[in-house]
């Protein structure tokens, strides 16, 4: 069974999301006790008026275990204090659990208001009932609900048997934004106590009885495989037991330690097939995406007819590397084969694909297999893939113990799943004041869900329609996507195509003002000036709302104001995972270097959950974005990923990290993703304030390589 | 045949952990670390306050005995190299990497995790990072906390350009830096120096 793509998810999500509201809470094996007041999969209430909210997507940091039950609660007019949340596993229950495309709150705000407004009004309803009045007179509020004319209360808790027996209505009213007691507050996250104490179980910490350790020695070619290994040594490493090889291309050294798997694995000896791509280099992989760029392209976006333009011609390519998540907490999956089941505890964005491929590997059905999800030490995309605990199934089988994988920093960054390297093309006809008659981006990259074996409709990656958006008012414009081929590992990393779509348009987008003698700031806003929507695929992007967040930024940056001596700014903006986005760097030149000294950033993403976890999520999401614009690179040799450790792929750390402010614009619309669109203004707004500073046009990252 | 290494070519701990004293003069116990096959032998550890005996190879990481061994799962692995600092605690008082420390190079030291910086969890410290809700995937932090507990015993009342020094060992990919910052200072107000 393939898992559905990142596109199809978020259609799928919202309609199934949608229908679960009217189904009841029907738990694998065990039914909540009688006497909670369960509607729906989302949520159950116990008679001491304790409320548990479900929250099936995976926490990788960005603060769902906070703000999903936020949304639930303000339509359930919940006590804040009375909420505690329930990590759901992998279930039938909640549509595509799939965490990523900057989607969990845009894709669950329905179906988490509708679950909390639908048992809301099932307890208003008991509680008329129970005092034989209208409905009408009797009103939720603090978990409790009131009846004003005769001043009488009942809370929640002493509610639920009476509310357990009522139908669950369909149809049920939200409430008004104005009237919002919770969503739109900095609450607390409700995970912060436990990740300063320790207390905290990530994956890599979770334990079972009887549970032994395990590394893999993995090709360092990719797509090579096993040709024979010698464990003769590897087995006087005292605590080694089980070592074997579990796949084409892996052999696994199972111990009472990690040290102890470490050590065994260090004393492998392994002869390896190398295989296809041994002679793969990283300046073959551009010179491929280059020589590609000719052939026949797609059109991702077309206004006008960009063949009858005339006017002066300006041209540019660009340049984008492989990239690397590289999460804090490395890959790990824990496994426990029992012949007939297999449980897993998977630090995971992918549950139900966990289960389904883990039973596919060791030949279950995907109802033998459970998956149970645990603390993510960030995920960035990486987690998106099944590959540790398919690992961790195959290992716990093999050896036939319960067993927990483990990945090095070095096993994690030479195995990862690389953001695509990408070759862009960019023209544009200037008329005679310099502004765009015609515009057009070529995009030359292969498809991560094509290599996947997703599908990819009509030559199109299904990533791009939410990540390579044109949100300017152009008379003639097209947006074109060559999809090519690599043997390199792809994945979806932050903001995916969007981080390349960016870099490249609007760093042409600065060029462009350049040749019209324009300044960069007052260039967008012209091409934004007109009131407009701009439908791209099935989002439709609104001029004004871009123009809000470029004005707001450049507002709160001080774009235009005198500089301190040696400051220069640039300024970009992008329109990613439907919410606008836009971003003003300001950098001193060190020795020829840039050093980022503050980032500006304003975000547009519809009504705000949580400002404070949203200021996080900008601010984490511009760091991300630097080391990313700075010098993070994969490069190839010989087949094999050169870097290792975090020496030579390096993020951000506190000494060179920039004051970053975080702004949104006041919003009552629908929220739209807010994980991912921070990162990709960041490159092009930092590379138009190195042109600013020195007139050197950067157009391939890294910038320092 | 080929050796199969973490890093191809080269003893990764010891080669990493000459990059790392490079970047990031923290105080380190390890300055080389055994490729030869150790045999198991009785280390007595001082552990938060209390003596344990662990029977492992010497030259085993002290982050390997703290997580697999003595099951103190708050110090967290990142790197291996000395490159992180997710695996901190304190040995004698001082930041180490405990990912890169041999076990048998703490014996009879007094060790700190994270799980021992305060009996109640509520150094000032953990106080500030709630208070300045600091965390997001949370996995680096207590890393982070071990080197800030460390910063404010020796400087209790730390300038921004000392926070800066003693902090940029330690990688946080979700970029708390700025509320690890205010944290920090936060704790220094509130008395974290205890």
């Amino acid at each position: 069974m393939s898992p559905l793509s990142r596109r199809d998810f978020l259609t799928a999500g919202v309609a199934a999301g949608a229908g679960l509201v009217i189904g009841f809470y029907l738990p694998h094996g065990s039914s909540p006790a009688k006497s909670t007041f369960a509607p729906n999969a989302y949520l159950k209430i116990a008679p001491d008026g304790k409320i548990t909210i479900v929250v099936a997507r995976s926490e990788m940091g960005q603060g769902v275990r906070t703000s999903l039950p936020m949304i639930l609660a303000e339509e359930l007019e919940a006590d804040w204090k009375q909420i505690t949340i329930e990590q759901a596993g992998a279930s039938t229950l909640y549509g595509d659990q799939t965490t990523g495309g900057s989607a969990s709150v845009r894709t669950t705000w329905d179906p988490m208001r509708k679950a909390g407004a639908a048992a809301r009004e099932m307890l208003i309803s008991a509680a008329a009932l129970e005092w034989g009045v209208p409905r009408s007179g009797c009103k939720a509020e603090n978990s409790a609900v009131v009846h004003a004319a005769s001043n009488r209360r009942l809370t929640y808790g002493q509610l639920v048997s009476k509310a357990s027996a009522l139908p669950i209505p369909t149809d049920v009213p939200l409430k008004q934004a104005k009237d919002y007691q919770i969503v739109g507050k900095p609450l607390p996250r409700l995970d912060t106590p436990s990740k300063v104490d320790g207390r905290a179980e990530f994956g890599i910490d979770f334990r079972i009885p009887g549970m032994k350790y395990a590394v893999l020695a993995r090709c360092p070619v990719i797509g090579g495989k096993v040709a024979s290994f010698d464990d003769k040594e590897s087995r006087k490493i005292p605590g080694v037991g089980y070592v074997g090889k579990i796949s084409d291309s892996a052999v696994a050294v199972v111990a009472e330690s990690v040290w102890c798997a470490m050590e065994g694995r260090r004393m492998l000896n392994v002869q390896w097939d190398d295989g296809a791509n041994k002679d793969l280099n990283s300046a073959a992989i551009f010179d491929s995406l280059k020589k590609s760029a000719s052939n026949k392209a797609v059109t991702l976006y077309a206004t006008g007819d960009v063949s009858k333009a005339s006017g002066r011609r300006v041209e540019s390519e660009y340049h984008l590397p492989l990239m690397a998540h590289a999460a804090m907490e490395p890959g790990n999956c824990t496994a426990h084969f029992g012949g007939s089941s297999c449980e897993l505890w998977a630090p995971t964005q992918v549950p139900q694909d966990v289960r389904d491929s883990v039973a596919q590997a060791i030949g279950l059905d995907p109802d033998q297999v459970k998956v149970n999800v645990t603390l993510m030490g960030g995920g960035f995309g990486r987690r998106l893939e099944h590959d540790y605990g398919v690992e961790a199934a195959l290992v716990s089988k093999a050896a036939n113990v319960p067993v927990k994988v483990l990945w090095t920093r070095e096993d994690d960054m030479r195995n990862s799943t690389y953001r695509p390297a990408s070759y862009h093309q960019l023209s544009a006809v200037l008329d005679a004041q310099g502004w765009p008659l015609a515009f057009t981006h070529r995009l030359v990259a292969p498809s991560i869900s094509g290599q996947k074996g997703l599908p990819t409709p009509n030559g199109v990656d299904p990533d791009l329609p939410d990540e390579a958006s044109l949100i300017y008012s152009l008379p003639n414009a097209t947006v074109e996507y060559l999809m090519t081929e690599t043997p390199v590992p792809l994945g979806w990393m932050r903001s995916v195509y969007a981080l390349q779509v960016g870099f490249a348009s609007e760093s042409f987008i600065d060029e462009l003002a350049l040749a019209a003698k324009k300044d960069p700031l007052e260039y967008r806003l012209h091409l934004l000036s007109k009131d407009e929507d701009i439908k791209y695929f099935d989002t439709v992007w609104h001029t004004p709302r871009m123009r809000g967040v470029l004005q707001l930024a450049a507002e709160k940056a001080g774009w235009g104001k005198p500089m301190p001596a040696g400051h220069y700014q640039g300024i970009a903006c992008f329109g990613c995972f439907s919410t606008y986005m836009a971003e003003v760097v300001e950098i001193t030149m060190e020795n020829d270097q840039p050093r980022v000294q503050r980032v500006v950033a304003a975000m547009d993403c519809g009504q705000v959950v949580n400002p404070n976890i949203l200021e996080q999520q900008i601010k984490g999401g511009v760091l991300f974005a630097l080391a990313n614009a700075l010098r993070a690179q994969i490069t190839i040799e010989k087949g094999r990923v050169v870097q290792g450790n975090f020496d030579d792929y390096a993020p951000i750390r506190m000494n060179e990290a920039p004051v970053v402010e975080a702004y949104s614009v006041p919003s009552t619309e629908a929220p739209t993703g807010a994980g991912e669109p921070p990162v990709p203004p960041l490159a092009p707004a930092l590379c138009n304030a190195i042109f600013a500073a020195t007139k050197k046009r950067i157009r391939a990252l890294p910038i320092i390589s | 045949m080929r050796r199969y290494l973490t890093r191809a070519g080269e003893d990764a701990p010891t080669a990493a952990a000459g990059r790392a004293a490079l970047h990031f003069p923290f105080p380190r116990l390890l300055s080389t670390m055994s490729v030869h096959i150790t045999n198991m032998a009785a280390i007595t550890l001082y552990i938060n306050g209390s003596e344990r005996k662990v029977d492992v190879a010497p030259d085993t990481p002290l982050l390997w005995v703290l997580r697999d061994t003595l099951e103190l799962t708050g110090t967290k692995f990142g790197c291996g190299a000395g490159l992180c600092g997710a695996c901190t605690v304190h040995v004698d008082g001082a930041p180490v990497r405990s990912c890169s420390t041999p076990v048998s190079q703490a014996a009879a030291k007094k060790i700190t995790t994270i799980e021992g910086l305060s009996v109640s969890g509520a150094h000032p410290l953990q106080t500030a990072w709630i208070e300045e809700q600091v965390p997001q995937c949370g996995y680096c932090q207590t890393g982070q906390i071990m080197a800030a507990a460390a910063l404010l015993a020796k400087t209790p009342q730390p300038s921004d350009e000392q926070i800066t020094q003693a902090m940029s060992g330690n990688l946080c990919r979700c970029g708390t830096y700025d509320r690890i910052r205010k944290a920090i200072h936060r704790a220094a107000r509130t008395g974290g120096s205890q």
